[in-house]
């Protein structure tokens, strides 16, 4: 059997049970006396629920249970608010719906028809009040408030304790960051660029929709098996909703058919939850796709951008306020607010900063974490007002970009120091797949080769982002007796393939094959805390902990060998799965059976990973370690239509070290993928408050024939001291550039500058058509 | 109103009693237990759930059981044959076709009968009949490459 590595592409180790259709979703899942549960929605953006009456949904013949705000609200049992931040959300509804698609009453059945039918016969009078749509209308003076009062923790995130609501507006957080002298740097500007850009709400559209098995026996031990990024944090809720301790909720995650953000915190578990208390049996729910859509969203956000430059492009100062609209309840957009206002700088150097990044109540579904949080919207505009900036001084973007850019040591906008930056490698490189300094594209040949109006032209932008900080992971790995492995942690398999990363990564420590590995799925019962699978933080974080846990059991093995074997400890060596002694070599079998005197027992190694807002010289800290990338694109657009085609497309990401290089690529070309659907297609459509796409076929996904002939994933590798082998996270990077690299590339094509997503043919047309009357 | 249906599924003869209303997709993963194939939208336009129905790719969440009476099924879990993988399947890990794995069942036997009705595919010809399947983790590039190997194999 091969030994496991790094840096060489392993064939993953979810992917016999994937191609078969063995692999168990949670859809695909049965608990023996479980019932069926279905969700009544609010069909008012904002309404006052003036009665409720089950009376009829009761009498269906196979109903179990009917879910009101009379059950979480008169139960000492329950605290029916929570949130991730503030404690906003309830289980159902209580005294309002504040959004279209507001879970309002629930019923568990024996069957989905008998749920069904009862659901059309829950009665419910509401009082239709006012509803604010837009951050524009929300922000008003005087207008209709979401919420009337919201309650703020005692605790909460660390990083997030500086952020509350704004008493009666709808500002859900204002995060400020200044730094400078604001007025100096404007009046000592060459120009001053001032734009506003736009992104609309989008979706997630993972093919698995949430879904959520839910038990609470008698003693009030509550099981879930749940689509869940995060375990540990939808336990900590569970418990906190349902006033237990955290040892009785157990969360159990099978293999996630995609998350990308979308299923972090809770989602459908608490209303499962309760749903299955009050049946007395198990309960299963699946959200049907437009149910998704109610349930989370990504931010959509208006950017007002101010940005003096000096005549060489030095950029001096940047005025930013960002308006990022949360929906009706806040879920985790302040942290989203904040990570954009982090991000308003973009990957530059700029001395004197305003920034304003507000996360706003609207009364329409709640917007949370999306791949990128934060920065794909901040990088909207940065990256796009870059290029307007080059356009008018004549500069070549490539080199704007990098006149400004960040270089290894300097001082982010936080005055924290950037280390393992391979910011301008990243930018290089994608000029370099996309023959940047090539302009020859845009000769006769081209247009006039199908008969039309075509013209060519290329852009590019980049990203810098944080993770996650301060975070913890924790992870346990057993060396069984005949030297196979199991490795217990909390990191969610949901098709990044952090199961084939963490098994190499312990493999690689203790010289074993990948095949005696078994990574065991997440069980909140058995496997150690970890905040969460998000934020590109898993490789880094959780493959340290398992890197430790792997020495661990290495320092264990090595006391054996010196107690056993009379050897001194630094005389013992580790080469390719053995113990190596002056005179002779053991397997770890045989060290095992020396220690237990006969075939069994086992070894248990433990990892810990806590990071933490001070680094080892106690200078602050915001991000256990920052990532970049760089995107370019290389676009046709028709100028009689306006119509436009990605011809090929690059990206480059800094990942510290490629650990499973095929794996590696697939984050890399994936995300850019996604990026390509949220610049060109997607977009949540809204009518006074009600969602009029929540399908998938009026809200348009990227398809095979969508795809550029090229898509270049090209890894920098510049290594990070603390990630295993040096790696760092990739999740979210290749995402965040797409959409201005493609804006910035139809503008060298023709001209037209697009500020609001998504990019559309019929946006280029009408300004096309504007130019030339 | 129930009806009792009697068809092949993986080459098995099965039958099963279903509402007028049942999809061919809850009677293959609730009747038969193969959970292979995912429902995905709901409205045929995804891919998640595609089966072949007598050799033919079909959106099984909108397609009723009852329509299905007396076809030859073939689900993800038919395509392996002996313990051996089919040719799509061992593809498909070795260029990493899939990383959630929710559309791959769809993939998979969309690119069967693909290749069943032309063995050896332009690339216009995979994109058009592969172009009814999303996978929203973004593997099209090695989705291709590994059709195009088959392919090329045949």
């Amino acid at each position: 059997m091969e030994l496991a590595d790094i840096g060489k592409t392993f064939r993953r180790l979810d992917y016999e049970t994937k191609v078969t259709g063995t692999a168990q979703f949670l859809a695909d899942m049965n608990v023996p006396g479980m019932c069926h549960g279905k969700i009544l929605r609010s069909p008012y953006p904002h309404a006052r629920i003036k009665s409720i009456d089950t009376f009829k949904a009761v009498k269906v013949a196979g109903v179990v249970a009917v879910l009101t705000r009379d059950d979480i609200i008169h139960d000492e049992g329950i605290e029916p608010y929570y949130g991730p931040v503030f404690k906003d959300q309830t289980i159902v509804a209580v005294e309002k719906v504040r959004h279209v698609g507001d879970p309002v009453a629930a019923v568990a059945a024996l069957t989905i028809d008998a749920a069904e039918e009862a659901l059309r016969l829950i009665e419910i009078e509401y009082e239709e009040l006012p509803a604010v749509l837009d951050v524009h209308e929300s922000l008003k003076p005087g207008a209709k408030l979401v919420h009337d009062a919201i309650k703020v923790p005692m605790s909460g995130f660390a990083d997030l304790a500086e952020l509350k609501p704004i008493d009666g507006t709808n500002i859900c957080t204002h995060f400020r960051l200044n730094r400078g002298d604001i007025d100096k740097g404007f009046a000592e500007a060459d120009h001053i660029f001032e734009d506003t850009f736009t992104l609309p709400a989008t979706q997630h559209c993972f093919l698995e929709t949430h879904a959520c098995i839910a038990s609470v026996d008698p003693g009030g031990r509550i099981t879930v098996w749940a689509t869940t990024q995060n375990p540990f944090v939808v336990r900590t809720q569970l418990a906190n909703i349902f006033k237990v301790p955290v040892s009785k909720v157990r969360v159990i995650v099978p293999y996630l058919g995609g998350g990308y953000g979308g299923k972090v915190y809770p989602k459908v578990e608490p209303i499962t939850v309760a749903l299955a208390q009050k049946a007395g049996r198990p309960v299963r729910v699946v959200l049907s796709r437009e149910e998704v859509f109610y349930t989370i969203t990504k931010h959509a956000a208006v950017i007002r951008m101010k940005t003096a430059v000096k005549n060489d492009g030095t950029l001096v100062a940047r005025e930013c306020e960002i308006h990022l609209d949360t929906g009706a309840y806040a879920e985790i957009g302040p942290r989203v607010a904040k990570k954009s206002g982090y991000t308003a700088a973009g990957p530059y150097r700029i001395a004197n900063l305003k920034i304003d990044s507000y996360s706003v109540y609207t009364n329409k579904p709640p917007a949370g974490a999306f791949r990128g949080f934060g920065v794909s919207q901040s990088a909207w505009a940065v990256e796009s007002q870059m290029d307007i900036i080059a356009a008018a001084l004549k500069m070549d973007p490539l080199e704007l970009r990098k006149k400004n850019g960040y270089d290894e040591g300097d001082k982010f906008v936080t005055e924290e120091t950037l280390r393992s930056i391979g910011f301008k490698q990243c930018l290089d490189e994608v000029a370099r797949s996309i023959a940047w300094n090539d302009k020859s594209f845009n000769d006769s040949t081209v247009q006039g080769s199908i008969g039309s109006n075509l013209r060519r032209g290329k852009g590019l932008a980049c990203m810098i982002k944080a993770t996650i900080t301060p975070s913890i992971s924790c992870a346990v790995v057993k060396l069984n007796e005949d030297a196979s492995l199991s490795i217990y942690t909390g990191t969610v398999e949901m098709g990044q393939g952090s199961e084939t990363v963490l098994a190499q990564i312990a493999g690689k420590e203790l010289g074993i094959p990948l095949q005696t590995i078994q990574v065991l799925g997440v069980d909140t019962d058995v496997v150690p805390y970890d905040l969460t699978t998000s934020s590109s933080r898993s490789t880094f974080h959780m493959g340290k902990a398992v890197q430790l846990a792997a020495q661990d059991i290495m320092r264990q093995l090595k006391q054996i060998v010196a107690n056993e074997y009379g050897v001194p400890q630094d005389k013992i060596r580790f080469a390719e799965g053995k113990i190596l002694l002056p005179e002779t070599a053991l397997d770890y079998a045989e060290v095992m059976f020396k220690r237990f005197g006969m075939q069994g027992g086992t070894l248990v190694g433990e990892g810990q990973v806590k990071t933490s807002t001070k680094d080892e010289f106690g200078e602050k800290t915001t991000s256990a370690f920052w990532f970049v990338a760089a995107g370019a694109a290389e676009v046709e657009v028709d100028m009689d239509t306006g119509k436009f085609k990605l011809i090929r497309y690059a990206t480059a990401v800094d990942v510290g070290k490629a650990l499973n290089p095929l794996g590696c690529r697939q984050q890399l070309s994936g995300a850019a993928i996604t990026g390509m659907g949220q610049a060109m297609f997607e977009e949540i459509a809204y009518d006074n408050g009600q969602l009029i796409n929540p399908n998938l076929i009026d809200y348009v996904l990227p398809s095979l024939g969508d795809m550029p002939s090229v898509i270049d994933p090209i890894a920098i590798e510049i290594a990070h001291k603390d990630g295993p082998f040096g790696a760092k996270g990739i999740g979210e990077s290749a995402l965040i550039p797409v959409a201005p690299a493609i804006a910035n590339a139809i503008y060298d094509a023709v001209g037209v500058r697009i500020k609001d997503l998504p990019i559309k043919a019929e946006k280029i047309y009408l300004r096309l058509q504007q130019g030339k009357s | 109103m129930k009806k009792t249906i009697s068809l092949i599924v993986n080459g098995f003869q099965r039958s099963a009693e279903v509402e007028a209303r049942t999809t061919l997709l809850d009677m293959v993963r609730e009747q038969f237990g193969l959970t292979g194939a995912k429902l995905g939208c709901d409205i045929q336009v995804c891919g998640a759930c595609t089966l072949l129905l007598n050799g033919k790719p079909v959106s099984a969440c909108s397609v009723l059981a009852v329509d299905a009476d007396g076809g030859d099924i073939l689900t993800v879990e038919g395509l392996s044959k002996n313990g051996a993988l089919h040719p799509l399947q061992e593809a498909f890990m070795e260029f990493g076709a899939l990383q959630c794995g929710y559309c791959t069942s769809g993939f998979l036997l969309t690119a069967k009968a693909l290749l069943d009705e032309c063995p050896r595919p332009s690339e216009q010809q995979i994109t058009d009949y592969l172009a009814g399947n999303f996978c929203r983790c973004g593997c099209y590039q090695e989705i291709m490459q590994a059709v195009k190997n088959v392919a090329e194999k045949s």
